[in-house]
């Protein structure tokens, strides 16, 4: 092409960036990468080849870590850890500041290397990916620096076993990565089999930032070695993302076993556009939502949901875009779509879209494909409704689905209308519109205006199907910090067994389950006898059944209107709660020296009443945050109810433990199941009374009797059941955490551990943070 | 780059403008680029868009350009602030028509945006465009004072149902001219103008723009939002004053290979 002949077509030339120093490093290394163990990279050993997607060449062989190299990776991360969490909170700064100052040091063969083996275009690489790799290491560098004076409370978890995603390889690395080692956990880290590069560049870096041996540790390899990570039994906390399917399976083989866990899944992340967007912007977003990164973004704005009396008009016009489109060489600089990162990737998503695609109408981008390489076009699919498949499953693909709403509570209907809650997009000029709907998506991340908009300062993470666990910010923190509590052995109380002379009083009573705020027999129609240790029969109560838990689910939905109700009218009821608890102080202690046969009822009532001040207090002061992320305009992070909460509770103290978990949860605005305690259930079928003359609306707190080893399946496998909570003297941690992976929720289970629920340690902060959901919303401005 | 080139409204609007000093500009804006630079890229008849004087440096302009083919266009309506008598910013375009002019950059009245007073916008550009008779006329919106891109939008639509055949950023004398966000703005209007009633409206971004990676910059804004049809002179201005002389060291840099200096290129 002549200048004379690009001055008539102003056609785009290729812009391409130069891969030469990423070669170079390639060469240096031999082209041969061992795993990175106690500071030192081992030799390699048998494994396979990391590709460019792009043009389908070998660039690198990796090794295949074997059991016992992650034996040895862990081995080296514990003996790492003791001193790594020892060194004060600045000395752990000092070499997370120096992370972030070699990732921007070397962040040009960062990107490259990134795009090379990942192939995504290197605008985002260079752009996008790296610059917040070394935001979140500066974040994190900052985070350490704080932790001595801000989290007091709070200690190390220990080894963490991360395991990452091919689509952001060094921005999931340093999300994982930085916060773990801030905290003074350390990691053993295994990244994706199809980009393992830029985490091995990144174990060099590790070793020019001085960073104490076996704080990190790579190992590559394929899904076996997650596996062996998973189930390995000297590591703390496991750390997931990925697909949901895999992350269920780490949810079942971590149950029970006291690993912490967070999980970072999939999505079908809804794109709301009402009739009043700017709609040029919102076009525009929808490249950057579904386009950015060949749409294999877990956040992507796959599904398109606009308002039908602008979708003819808006459809044309992201067509027209998306024929403006350029797809190809991904080291080109002006290229918009990339490769896709594997053979395997574009096979599944041509089979999704070959299957669903009859259901709507299809448009594909008429933008030339390169010739080889895995490349798909951008694509819209519109004249969707929910019920075809390729609304509800997640593509992972450039592949865009569409469908229409009338008013916005149908449009908040549509976006909520499946198992995922990951992100959401608002588009609408109207502030009144976004910011009502918003807080009404299920999503942990809504950005309003805007798409893919992502901050260490902001918190990151799903909920439903999508995972738990946030990244980002001071509630990312949790992931890696325990609380300091002097855990103690559980010790189990069996009921008090029929005695051989029984003491009955002539008049007959039956405590009832408490759902929906009556008063009703259990479904099974069974109950069991409860004795004091001196003989004397106290009454009954039902054994609950599934269908019970059913049922009380189905009345905590039904009393949704709770979540909605303010912080101050909360407070006033729980202070209510009190003040009638008060009341009958006396009865309390009685019964409960009665059940237990010891003389500290007195003790548990004041306590119960002091904890339900506390929880009165906080449903009006737990705030969220505005965060300083680098742009004009807030990123807002809301505490938000969970839903509904299953809660076990503890056996030994049967009105403070209840207290201690109930007034938490419907202090921040969730309804609650709770299950009493087994030995001793008199106190709750006692205190329901008190609910009954306190204002409690029915259906917010559900109080249910029985054998708590028989309800923990049911109710940790209820698939509208948002969160369950054990601190039975049962140890049904096991059972609870692994019936917890069908919808994936949030479980806080006490592993066999018992704690003082008399110390103030049993409340506060800590139980706030599983009472809520961290949603960032993100609200950029300006005219 | 030579696209910007053709793209120029090579423009000097000073109080100590003088006949000479505009037929050097003039002289400029028929041989923007040196011949050997030109020669070496294998192109020729590259001259500016147009040149863009005061009222009365009209036929000093027209006289120099004579010959050129390059358009002469002049700012009126009582520039840059626009404030003076309605019916003598009138009169002054008729002048302005009448002494040569083929285009006229008029301002509108920023007080009908600021106070939404559309109808009165509507009717002013109207009158301007009557005004013009067969003179192509362009819309300088003084975004700069405009207050809000929403404004922004509202005025660009305004004007072009009015019959503006540009819209134009700013006089160059606002404290803000052209911006980034500004153009898109104002592209998107365009875009949606022609898309609801198929007719092409011109845009020209002025005061600012100074670098030729700037000038690259915008055109592929126009290219990306509004294609390659917009990327003609005819639909595309640039209000410029220095811009021609950055475009020319950097083609001097593509044909050498070495970093160019300023006073290698003749002054306009």
């Amino acid at each position: 092409m002549t200048v004379k002949d690009i001055f008539e077509t102003m056609d785009y030339g290729a812009a391409p960036e130069n891969a030469a120093e990423a070669m170079a490093w390639l060469d240096a290394n031999t082209r041969k990468f061992g795993l990175f163990i106690d500071g030192a990279m081992t030799a390699p050993g048998n494994g396979f080849d990391s590709m460019n997607p792009a043009t389908a060449t070998t660039l690198a062989s990796v090794t295949q870590a074997t059991a016992d190299d992650v034996d040895r990776a862990v081995a080296a991360a514990r003996k790492a850890q003791g001193k790594w969490a020892a060194l004060s909170g600045h000395a752990r700064a000092k070499s997370l500041y120096a992370l972030a100052r070699l990732v921007q040091k070397h962040a040009r063969l960062f990107a490259v290397l990134e795009t090379l083996d990942n192939g995504k275009p290197i605008r985002e690489s260079r752009d996008i990916d790296i610059p917040l790799v070394a935001r979140h290491f500066y974040y994190h560098a900052g985070m350490a620096q704080l932790q001595d004076s801000e989290l007091p409370d709070r200690e190390a978890l220990g080894v963490c076993g991360q395991i990452i995603p091919w689509n952001f390889p060094l921005l999931m690395l340093a999300w994982k990565v930085a916060p773990a080692i801030a905290m003074g956990n350390t990691v053993v880290l295994k990244p994706a089999e199809y980009t393992p590069l830029t985490a091995l560049l990144f174990a060099q870096i590790c070793t020019e930032a001085g960073l104490p041996k076996g704080v990190v540790n790579i190992v590559t390899g394929d899904g076996t070695v997650g596996e062996a990570i998973v189930n390995h039994e000297d590591i703390d906390k496991i750390a997931f993302t990925g697909s949901t399917e895999v992350g269920r399976i780490i949810r079942r083989a971590t149950a029970g076993t006291g690993k912490a866990l967070t999980l970072e899944l999939g999505g079908k992340s809804p794109y709301v556009v009402f009739d009043d967007a700017d709609i040029d912007s919102a076009v525009e977003g929808l490249v950057d939502a579904i386009w950015f990164n060949q749409g294999q973004v877990c956040c992507a704005g796959s599904r398109l949901i606009v308002q039908e009396g602008i979708a003819d008009r808006f459809y044309a016009k992201l067509r027209s875009r998306m024929a403006g489109l350029r797809i190809g060489d991904p080291l080109d600089k002006a290229i918009d779509i990339g490769a896709l990162v594997d053979p395997t990737q574009l096979a599944a998503i041509t089979r999704m879209v070959d299957a669903g695609a009859h259901e709507g109408e299809v448009f594909r981008a008429p933008c030339p494909l390169p010739d080889q390489g895995c490349y798909y076009p951008p694509t819209l699919i519109t004249g969707l409704s929910p019920s075809s498949i390729l609304m509800q499953e997640e593509i992972f693909g450039p592949v865009l689905v569409a469908t229409t709403f009338r008013t916005p509570a149908e449009a908040v209907q549509l976006a909520n209308n499946t198992r995922y809650g990951l992100a959401a997009s608002v588009w609408s000029e109207n502030v009144n519109l976004a910011l009502d709907v918003a807080p009404k998506l299920v999503a942990g991340v809504v950005w309003v205006n805007g798409t893919n908009m992502f901050d260490a300062a902001a918190g990151f993470g799903g909920l439903r199907e999508s995972g738990f666990g946030r990244e980002g910010g001071w509630e990312g923190l949790a992931a890696y910090t325990k609380p300091r509590v002097k855990a103690q052995a559980l010790k189990p109380i069996a009921p008090v067994a029929a005695p051989k002379d029984a003491k009955v009083d002539t008049l007959d009573r039956t405590a009832k389950l408490f759902i929906g705020g009556k008063q009703k027999r259990p479904d099974g129609g069974y109950s069991q006898p409860v004795w004091s240790p001196k003989g004397a029969l106290l009454g009954h109560v039902g054994i609950a059944s599934r269908k019970d838990i059913r049922n009380a689910v189905e009345a905590a939905h039904a009393a949704k209107g709770w979540s909605k109700t303010t912080g101050h009218l909360r407070a006033q009821i729980l202070y209510y709660i009190a003040e009638n608890l008060t009341a009958r102080a006396d009865e309390f202690a009685h019964r409960i020296n009665e059940m237990t046969g010891k003389r500290n009822g007195a003790r548990e009532v004041e306590a119960s009443v002091s904890r339900l001040f506390s929880y009165a207090a906080w449903a009006d002061k737990y705030d969220g945050a505005v965060k300083p992320v680098p742009m004009r305009g807030v990123a807002l992070a809301m505490n938000e109810p969970v839903g509904v909460i299953g809660a076990f509770c503890p056996d030994d103290v049967p009105l403070l433990g209840l207290v201690s978990l109930v007034a938490p949860a419907i202090a921040m605005g969730n309804r609650v199941i709770a299950v009493a305690s087994d030995p001793y259930p008199l106190a709750a079928t006692d205190f329901y009374q008190v609910l009954e003359t306190s204002d409690v609306p029915g259906g917010v707190v559900n109080i249910l009797t029985g054998p708590h080893a028989g309800l923990a399946d049911p109710m940790a496998g209820h698939l509208d059941v948002d969160a369950v909570w054990s601190h039975s003297g049962a140890d049904i941690s096991t059972l609870v955490e692994r019936a917890a992976a069908g919808n994936l929720k949030r479980t806080w289970v006490n592993h066999a551990r018992g704690r003082d629920w008399f110390s103030p340690d049993a409340e506060g902060r800590s139980v706030l943070a599983q009472a809520t959901e961290v949603k960032t919303i993100w609200v950029p401005y300006g005219e | 780059m030579l696209k910007a080139i053709t793209c120029i409204d090579l423009t000097t609007l000073s109080g100590d403008d003088t006949a000479g000093r505009v037929r050097r500009l003039c002289a400029k804006a028929a041989h923007p680029v040196r011949a050997d630079i030109l020669a070496a890229l294998g192109v020729d008849g590259i001259t500016t868009g147009a040149v863009c004087v005061y009222h009365e440096m009209i036929e000093p302009a027209v006289a120099a350009l004579t010959g050129t083919g390059i358009p002469v266009a002049a700012v009126s309506t009582g520039f840059p602030a626009g404030l003076s008598p309605f019916h003598l910013r009138l009169a002054e375009i008729g002048e302005s028509v009448k002494a040569g002019a083929q285009e006229i950059d008029i301002v509108i009245s920023r007080r009908h945006v600021l106070t939404g007073n559309w109808q009165a916008l509507y009717d002013e550009m109207k009158a301007f465009r009557d005004a013009c008779g067969d003179a192509h006329v362009k819309a300088i919106l003084a975004t700069g004072e405009l207050g809000s891109l929403r404004n922004v939008a509202r005025a660009s639509v305004v004007c072009m149902m009015a019959g503006a055949d540009f819209i134009k950023t700013s006089t160059g004398k606002e404290s803000v001219n052209a911006t980034l966000p500004v153009t898109l703005t104002m592209i998107r209007a365009i875009r949606d103008y022609y898309d609801r009633t198929g007719y092409r409206v011109g845009y020209k971004p002025a005061g600012g723009i100074s670098k030729a990676k700037d000038a690259v910059t915008y055109l592929t804004l126009i290219k990306d939002e509004l294609g390659n049809r917009w990327l003609q002179p005819d639909l595309f201005r640039f209000g410029a004053s220095s811009l021609l002389g950055d475009i020319e060291r950097q083609l001097e840099h593509h044909v050498t290979g070495h970093y160019s200096a300023a006073y290698r290129h003749p002054i306009g």
